[in-house]
């Protein structure tokens, strides 16, 4: 792309001047015959957060993962504090001071928070486990960090939130004499008071001199607690800037190497003429969610708003058939279904494409074709024999029309990137043409582009006359996408707002309603 | 999210492959270059046992090695598809003890070899059924419910008929004709093995069924979601693996003249997890297929009969199956790239 006025080289303000904690050095890195990065280089300094940019596929990850010793690069070298360095594995880059802390860390389910954090580390006595003095340390770490409120040192690691999680993962860093401290899309499973307390460990992390990298999808995150920025595109480096001197619009531009000037295509329906109405619950009741009662029309995308674990996933679930309900009554296209089982839902016309890819709707180790016809196959077959030609036909037709990347229908699901597996799933349920759709946060871990292409397909098929329901964490996603937003709060709908009057501090407000205290601890 | 960056990467490496896809990669992919290795293996072995004893070429032999694998080679085959669907079947062996006893003790007491074959369809029928109820409605762990039913049925099988033999079918013109008859040169027991093991191929391959199969091993949750009723895909499942074992049940009485409680059927069990292991099945389910685990059989049978007509003491022919078992999983395991570290999966 040499016509691409961001594609010059990096700017390095202020390198000269110092000695960077972790310097990458023209690393290069393929996989069997695939450049993930040619030439990447990047100072991590002392004291400041550095935000790693990029789209899907741009080479974050693999980055992270050079630097963490999970991969050797080809060439290239790593210098911490000006001395080379080489990490055979994981353990020795922990060793040295340099941790990934991922996104779901492993956390061992049986033991409790404080064995966690020192798992392979326990202070003993002989051989003999010292819990007095392990407790001691912990509760000292916690007070430290300012965590006293969010994380018990004796509860179980299986009962832990995914902030939790993130939070012992931290501590472990902490508990080691980190000196760099790299974080993968830390708030993706976060919900938005839980991401201003990370954001205020990692400045205190920042004062005590830690250098930090920051990779998020999310702009404003990148605004709210970066120093620098460094965009990496396509593997390679595309330039590098002060916060404080750019802005979302150039960011986005060195990301895709285009202007995303209007993500959010939504054609609101037409107010005059009031559609059809095809999902319809009254006082639906299950173990999480209370007297639901809602309606979606043709033709209407209606959002679902609310703190993270408010009861919206657990909302589709139950709409899906995937949990039992014990009272109340949905309806489709006005008559009522009973759902047992989610071939129930299905046969209904509902569709539901969950949360975690990944985990409840990918077979990842078998192809497109094998996942977009998952729903449809009964429909596709004759005397049980599935009909591969117009199975084939129909993957190919939603490769095409979702715009898939993929050389061909025959390519393993897991081998595609967050974007192009989103798709996936959308085509399964696109390819059963379900009269009510469920997505539930339909482009988290989503690269901005693929985000733009999702938005623009929800917006055509309720202009087809599909009924979507749509549950998202991101306001700004919510907000565009919805022509009615309902907001939840502990298993409840706690307001409704129409789209002109929707708002993120209106929706916000909805969320934590009659929340005593907005972190919600266990204080 | 866990969507990394260099999960692209393979897609786009396909890209740059897919551009020309050479003939000889089209044959690979038919045949899976997991299987190649199993075919590469077994060509070696049969040439270096040709090799040593040229006897071993003999169509007399190879009818042999065939009569030999076929029984533990059908329970093979049942034991991939419970193993696609992410269960284990340890009970297979006992049942099919079970239900040899069965057809031997009412042919015996009706004289109708049909009432016999018939009768032990229907225990087979029935452990399998007992089997995927345990499992789905008592929500046990398929490794613990079917090693239950492992000392279950051998034990029932122990109880109905005193502990011996049962019978003699060694006149019936139906088992003879099981245990010894022959088809266009090739004996009946191969033939049953073939037909088992094709149905069970084409129902994987080209029916929803199959496809449901694999996606519930790959993706429980998925395939539940995507409208698979999975409680019924399990019990279906331990309801073939059981009159599967009833069919070689069923041959085993015919082989050996009598309805066998134990002998001959005792250890075909774990025989069959280690072809379907051999060939590339793996226990989390969702991968592997019938042509792998056929090849393993074929391949674990020509490795005891080599053994055999080499003259190696017996004792090494289990040792040489469970070094092959290892080296075959540990070779599996490098191609996948799997890491050295954490629990092996």
């Amino acid at each position: 792309m040499p016509d691409d006025p961001a594609a010059t080289a990096p700017t390095r303000a202020g390198a000269l001047d110092e000695v960077p904690r972790l310097r990458a050095e023209q690393i290069s890195k393929s996989f069997s015959g695939v450049q993930a990065l040619s030439q990447v280089s990047l100072d991590i300094r002392a004291g400041e957060v550095l935000a790693l940019l990029g789209e899907n596929g741009a080479g974050k990850s693999t980055l992270l993962r050079v630097l963490s010793g999970d991969h050797h690069p080809d060439s290239g070298s790593l210098l911490l504090d000006g001395t080379a360095v080489r990490f055979g594995s994981p353990v020795e880059a922990r060793r040295a001071g340099v941790r990934v802390i991922q996104q779901e860390p492993e956390i061992v389910q049986h033991v409790s928070v404080a064995e966690n954090i020192y798992l392979g580390a326990l202070p003993r006595r002989g051989r003999i486990l010292d819990r007095r003095a392990l407790f001691a340390r912990v509760r000292a770490d916690l007070q430290r960090y300012g965590f006293t409120a969010v994380l018990d040192p004796a509860e179980m690691g299986s009962q832990l939130s995914p902030a939790q999680r993130q939070l012992v993962e931290v501590l472990r860093a902490l508990t080691s004499r980190v000196k760099v401290i790299a974080f993968d899309e830390p708030t993706s499973s976060l919900s938005d008071h839980e991401v201003e307390a990370l954001f205020g460990l990692i400045r205190r992390l920042r004062g005590e001199g830690v250098a930090i990298v920051y990779v998020s999808h999310r702009m404003p995150e990148i605004f709210t607690i970066a120093d620098r920025v460094a965009v990496l595109r396509d593997g390679r480096n595309v330039g590098e800037r002060r916060v404080s001197e750019t802005e979302n619009d150039e960011l986005v531009r060195m990301m895709v190497g285009r202007d995303l000037t209007d993500m959010f295509v939504r054609t609101p329906a037409n107010p005059g003429s009031p559609a059809q109405v095809v999902l319809e619950l009254s006082g639906l009741d299950t173990d999480d969610v209370h007297d639901i009662s809602l309606q979606v029309r043709a033709g209407e995308v209606v959002g679902l708003g609310g703190l993270v674990g408010a009861g919206r996933s657990e909302l589709a679930h139950a709409i899906a058939g995937g949990v039992p309900i014990h009272s109340g009554s949905v309806t489709v296209s006005g008559r009522p279904i009973r759902l047992r089982a989610p071939a129930d839902a299905l046969r209904a016309g509902i569709g539901f494409a969950p949360e975690d890819r990944k985990v409840q709707a990918l077979l990842l180790h078998r192809t497109i074709r094998d996942n977009i016809s998952l729903a449809i196959l009964s429909r596709l077959s004759r005397m049980r024999i599935v009909r591969r030609k117009e199975e084939r036909d129909i993957a190919k037709r939603f490769v095409r029309q979702l715009s898939i990347r993929t050389p061909t229908i025959e390519q393993v699901v897991g081998n595609l990137s967050g974007g192009n597996q989103q798709k996936v799933v959308l085509a399964r349920w696109l390819a059963h043409r379900p009269k009510v759709l469920i997505l539930d946060e339909p482009t988290r871990g989503v690269d901005v582009g693929a985000k733009a292409e999702i938005y623009s397909i929800i917006n055509n098929l309720a202009e087809d006359g599909m009924a979507l329901l749509v549950i998202s964490s991101e306001l700004p996603e919510l907000l565009g996408l919805s022509d009615r937003i309902l907001v939840m709060q502990r298993g409840r709908i706690t307001g409704e707002l129409p789209r002109d009057e929707a708002s993120e501090e209106r929706v916000l407000a909805l969320a934590m309603a009659d929340e005593q205290s907005p972190t919600g601890g266990t204080a | 999210m866990t969507q990394t960056d260099d999960r692209e990467l393979p897609a786009a490496a396909a890209a740059t492959k897919a551009h020309a896809v050479s003939p000889a990669r089209r044959v690979l992919d038919v045949i899976g270059v997991q299987n190649i290795s199993l075919i590469i293996a077994l060509v070696l072995l049969c040439s270096g046992i040709g090799w040593k004893n040229s006897n071993f070429f003999l169509f007399s032999n190879i009818k042999t090695i065939g009569t030999t694998v076929a029984i533990v080679g059908i329970l093979a085959v049942v034991q991939t598809v419970v193993m696609l669907l992410g269960g284990l079947d340890i009970s297979v062996g006992s049942a099919a003890g079970l239900t040899s006893v069965a057809s031997a003790m009412v042919f015996t007491s009706t004289s109708s070899a049909a009432l016999g074959i018939g009768v032990a369809l229907v225990v087979g029928l029935a452990v399998g059924l007992f089997n995927g109820l345990v499992i789905v409605y008592g929500r046990v762990n398929a490794v613990i419910a079917t090693l239950a039913t492992y000392a279950g049925f051998r034990g029932l099988a122990n109880l109905i008929s005193n502990g011996r033999a049962q019978g003699y079918t060694g006149t019936d013109s139906t088992f003879i004709f099981l245990a010894r008859g022959s088809a266009l040169g090739i004996p009946i027991l191969i033939w049953v093995f073939i037909v088992v093991a094709l149905a069970v191929h084409l129902m994987l391959r080209y029916t929803d069924i199959g496809r449901n199969i694999y996606a519930m091993g790959g993706n429980p949750t998925a395939a539940r979601l995507a409208g698979i009723n999975i409680n019924r895909y399990v019990v279906g499942c331990y309801v073939l693996a059981g009159v599967i074992a009833a069919v070689a049940g069923i041959l085993l009485t015919a082989r050996t003249g009598s309805g066998q409680p134990t002998s001959g059927s005792q250890g075909l069990e774990l025989q069959s997890i280690t072809a379907a292991a051999l060939g590339g099945v793996a226990l989390q389910g969702g991968k592997g297929g019938i042509p792998g685990t056929v090849l393993a059989v074929v391949l674990l049978g020509v490795l005891q009969n080599g053994l055999t007509v080499l003259s190696v003491n017996s004792f090494w022919q289990d040792i040489a199956q469970g070094a092959l078992l290892v080296l075959a999983v540990v070779i599996q395991q490098r191609r996948r790239g799997i890491r050295a570290y954490g629990l092996p999966r």
